[in-house]
């Protein structure tokens, strides 16, 4: 390989060793190794965090923890699992995939890609940091009003807050700058005879993804300026007294959060079709159709927030438009189950790692789609709303979809990027402790919903006894399970059985005609695609 | 795949169940309004159609997880030169069961259970007020006989419940002192607000639930069909005391409701003449030890020692043991009257929560107790000459 050599030579000549390679670089796949490995540490804080919580709800009574303490793990868990996470976990991928899977040598805008990564470090540090200190009696904690700010609770709120505001701040400024330099990218960068339409669905779902974001974190930077400005400035925004109204946060606030979800499963939902017409080994049905699907949820996004407070009280006119819309969000994703679930059908499918992933994922995933659609009932809201069954409805969808999404790609990537086999009977040990303690810990939780158990109480009433417990010992059993997976990882990374270059003998595209692993180049001499 | 299979019946076993059960246990509790009947009849027919059609896609995908395996030497079909036609057919399916389940199945109940939610004035018999407050809800009666009925009503769970010192009763956390009370069979136009952050008005077997807003009035409303005791919780996080606002209800009979109302119009005329009487100091303390450790304990705690910096102490604060009239009578600015008033950023305005005589008590405890002793006391004509 001639392009190997080449690329290697380079290596040594242009770039810093040691820790200086690592805050400096501006190559895709070193940045995409470092948002990867920063949201696996970030998962593991967050996922502490939330097993502190499980801990004090095992049974009724105070335990471990005073309810101001317990407010704030709720917030900072939610923060961190979403924007430290599952964001940079996509952004990883992103970085190291687009690239090789459109024929492009780098990102089309490396020096942006390397602040937008060392970003983040800064913000985790800013949005646990209170937290921290109040642990060893510093200051009264992080802030307490779960992660959607609401005023006039944040406006309440300690320093805590603040900090979590000028974070919120920084984790969007990066976001953005992925987005803008994947957007880039993608409209520049492919490889000759790449058109839009034949481009890999994992760009497709990531170009609608960063277009999201450029639209919506605006708004969020925006929303918790004014909150800012209300808690140190005097104005008010959202509050009453002064002419302002606490609901208008919530528009702000879930203008951008409503997108923000298909904003993490937007990518998952690109990689997963081509992990089943790689297993599958046949090619993945409804290309088209999934693209505009994706098109459409993308848009549809942007105009149904207000489902997320309904109980808020709302004109009836608002309600029946902010239901019927929500609805129609099932139509687009009616489609893209049909396709993911044609695209195995009649197929020659294995089961190795990313496989089971992604079918547990379509099972797992379709549960959440199923009871989102059953909360877009304002009716029926008025009583999921900030229950339990909402919490396990968005852990459907974030943590079956989103994180074991992530999953699926990075054992399907892994020997890609690494060039070893990861251990296959870990991996396979990994998926079946996490889906089923996955669903021990949640379906409990949606019983406790309609039961009447409203989220976030750092206590219940006994009544709710038998099912918490159930749902915290699953959920220590799905917490300790992830100490599998980053083994595996660690395994994989240090050596093991070398991987092909097709890793897959079903795998289908760019970036499995690379070494694996990829020279540190990807691609000197430009592929053409016909 | 075995367990993949188990797994998936026994996801599927239990979400059949949950329509199934006649004892809800598994369900909403059992509705006692129209509007909670209707929710209950929303969520059931929604459950049947996503576990309809949940479980035939699984049945389709275990099908071909079994069938089209490489393992059993199953040949991959490749789709036939992707036909854009065939495909559009193909995938316009899905997409169409969708469009008749959202938009008429679901759409049209949908429809009518939202303006029943909504239409919270048409033959209403009478108006509450409902104000949440940090963390406690007070009940007003805006209209009839019972107009001008006003109480708090405080969660009666102890401390030492909560952490385990004592005997959980089979109500913890769910039983408060005053109860709301409420006639069966009438409809109830509710009225809400609330002090100071956002909270949330949720009785599961109402099926109603609205968000209180400060400086704003939202309604809806609630008919209760049977008698009996309901039970409910604060629903929007409003602080560290959001677990402990519950909700109580008792629906009683009319007659029952009506000699209720008469009961509680004399108890509080007979307050409000405590407010024109002369108290001694051990009267104000006792009272003001009892208003203390059920309002401002949660706080400011039991010894008076606080949490700060949020919750300041009040044993030797400069408020606490400062004056509080000034040369002309009048109470001064930023004095203990003045707080305990008006309140201040995180500290609630107490006007409209405490009577003449429970604010002078609590004052009168709050000086000479909690290891303070300033040895003046405010008498609750003080007080009530201090609202004008």
């Amino acid at each position: 390989m001639s392009t190997t050599t080449v690329a290697h030579h380079e290596e040594h000549h242009d770039h810093p060793t040691g820790i200086m390679r690592w805050l400096t670089t501006t190559n895709h796949k070193d940045i995409g190794t470092m948002y990867l490995t920063f949201s696996l540490i970030m998962f593991l804080v967050g996922g502490s965090m939330i097993l502190g919580i499980r801990a004090e709800l095992f049974k009724p009574g105070l335990q471990l923890m005073n309810p101001d303490f317990f407010n704030q793990l709720i917030g900072i868990h939610a923060l961190i699992m979403i924007f430290a996470a599952l964001m940079p976990a996509a952004t990883g991928f992103a970085n190291w995939m687009i690239p090789l899977q459109i024929g492009a040598p780098d990102m089309a805008l490396p020096r942006l890609n390397n602040w937008g990564f060392w970003l983040l470090p800064p913000a985790a540090i800013l949005l646990t940091l209170p937290f921290t200190l109040a642990l060893f009696g510093i200051g009264d904690g992080a802030l307490a009003t779960g992660w959607t700010f609401y005023p006039p609770l944040s406006i309440q709120g300690g320093i805590g807050v603040d900090f979590a505001i000028f974070s919120v701040h920084l984790l969007g400024i990066s976001s953005v700058m992925g987005s803008i330099n994947i957007i880039v990218t993608l409209f520049n960068m492919r490889a000759p005879g790449m058109t839009l339409m034949k481009m890999p669905m994992f760009a497709w779902g990531w170009l609608i993804t960063a277009f999201l974001l450029v639209a919506t974190i605006p708004v969020l930077a925006g929303a918790v300026t004014m909150l800012l400005t209300d808690r140190h400035f005097g104005t008010h925004f959202f509050d009453a007294a002064g002419g302002g109204d606490p609901i208008m946060f919530q528009h702000l606030f879930w203008f951008f959060g409503h997108p923000e979800v298909y904003i993490l499963l937007l990518p998952v939902w690109g990689f997963i079709p081509q992990i089943l017409q790689t297993f599958s080994r046949k090619p993945m049905y409804g290309y088209k159709a999934q693209v505009y699907s994706l098109w459409a949820i993308g848009a549809l996004s942007v105009v149904v927030w207000a489902h997320h407070f309904f109980t808020a009280g709302m004109p009836v006119p608002a309600l029946l438009y902010f239901m019927y819309s929500t609805m129609a969000i099932s139509l687009p994703l009616a489609v893209l189950f049909f396709c993911w679930i044609k695209t195995m059908w009649r197929g020659s499918m294995s089961f190795e790692t990313p496989m089971l992933f992604a079918v547990g994922w379509i099972i797992l995933f379709g549960i959440g789609g199923l009871t989102g659609l059953v909360l877009a009932d304002v009716a029926a809201d008025a009583q999921y709303h900030n229950s339990y069954f909402v919490v396990a409805h968005f852990h459907y969808t974030l943590f079956a979809g989103g994180i074991m999404g992530i999953m699926a790609g990075v054992y399907y990537w892994l020997p890609k990027m690494t060039g070893h086999m990861y251990n296959e009977k870990l991996g396979k040990l990994h998926f079946w402790l996490t889906a089923i303690s996955f669903n021990l810990t949640f379906i409990p939780q949606f019983f406790l919903g309609l039961a009447g158990m409203p989220r976030r109480i750092p206590d219940y009433a006994l009544q709710f006894a038998e099912f918490n417990m159930i749902s915290s010992i699953a959920a220590f059993v799905l917490g300790f399970s992830q100490l599998l997976f980053v083994y595996n990882v660690i395994k994989c990374i240090k050596g093991g059985q070398k991987a092909t270059d097709k890793v897959w003998d079903g795998a289908v595209g760019l970036e499995w005609t690379l070494p694996s692993p990829p020279p540190y180049h990807s691609f000197t001499d430009q592929p053409v695609v016909k | 795949m075995q367990v993949l299979k188990k797994v998936g019946l026994g996801f599927g076993m239990l979400l059949i169940s949950l329509s199934a059960y006649a004892d809800y246990s598994w369900n909403f509790p059992e509705p006692v309004t129209p509007m909670a009947l209707d929710t209950l009849h929303v969520h059931n027919k929604f459950m049947l159609i996503s576990m309809a059609i949940f479980l035939s896609v699984l049945a389709i995908m275990i099908y071909s997880i079994f069938s089209h395996r490489k393992s059993k030497g199953y040949k991959p079909v490749a789709d036939k030169a992707p036909s854009t036609a065939v495909e559009i057919f193909w995938t316009l399916i899905p997409f169409a069961i969708l469009l008749l389940i959202d938009f008429v199945i679901m759409g049209i109940p949908a429809y009518h259970s939202v303006i029943m939610m909504e239409d919270t004035r048409d033959k209403a018999n009478m108006v509450i007020k409902i104000t949440g407050s940090q963390w406690r809800w007070q009940y007003e009666y805006m209209d009839g006989d019972a107009q001008g009925i006003k109480f708090v009503s405080n969660l009666t769970t102890t401390n030492d419940q909560m952490h385990n010192a004592a005997d959980k009763d089979e109500n913890y956390l769910l039983e408060v002192d005053n109860h709301l009370v409420l006639p069966v069979g009438q409809k109830v136009r509710v009225l809400m607000t609330s002090a100071d952050v956002l909270h949330n008005w949720w009785v599961p077997q109402f099926g109603s639930s609205r968000v209180a807003v400060p400086g704003f009035i939202r309604e809806t409303w609630v008919q209760v069909e049977k008698a009996g005791t309901y039970r409910g919780q604060c629903k929007e996080l409003c602080g560290k005391g959001h677990g402990y606002m519950p909700i109580v209800v008792d629906a009683v009979p009319m007659e029952e409701y009506k000699t209720w109302v008469a009961a509680k119009k004399e108890e509080l005329a007979k307050a409000a003449a405590g407010a024109d009487k002369e108290w001694t100091k051990e009267e104000l303390m006792a009272e003001g030890k009892a208003v203390y450790e059920k309002n401002c304990a949660v706080c400011h705690q039991v010894t008076g020692a606080g949490l700060p910096p949020a919750f300041p102490p009040l044993t030797g604060s400069k408020i606490a043991n400062g004056p509080i009239f000034g040369a002309d009578g009048k109470y001064l600015p930023d004095s203990h009257l003045d707080r305990v008033l008006n309140g201040i950023r995180v500290m609630p305005s107490w006007k409209a929560v405490l009577n003449d005589t429970e604010i002078a008590a609590v004052i009168t405890y709050e000086r000479n107790g909690l290891g303070n002793s300033v040895g003046d006391i405010v008498q609750p004509s003080q007080v009530k000459a201090a609202r004008q």
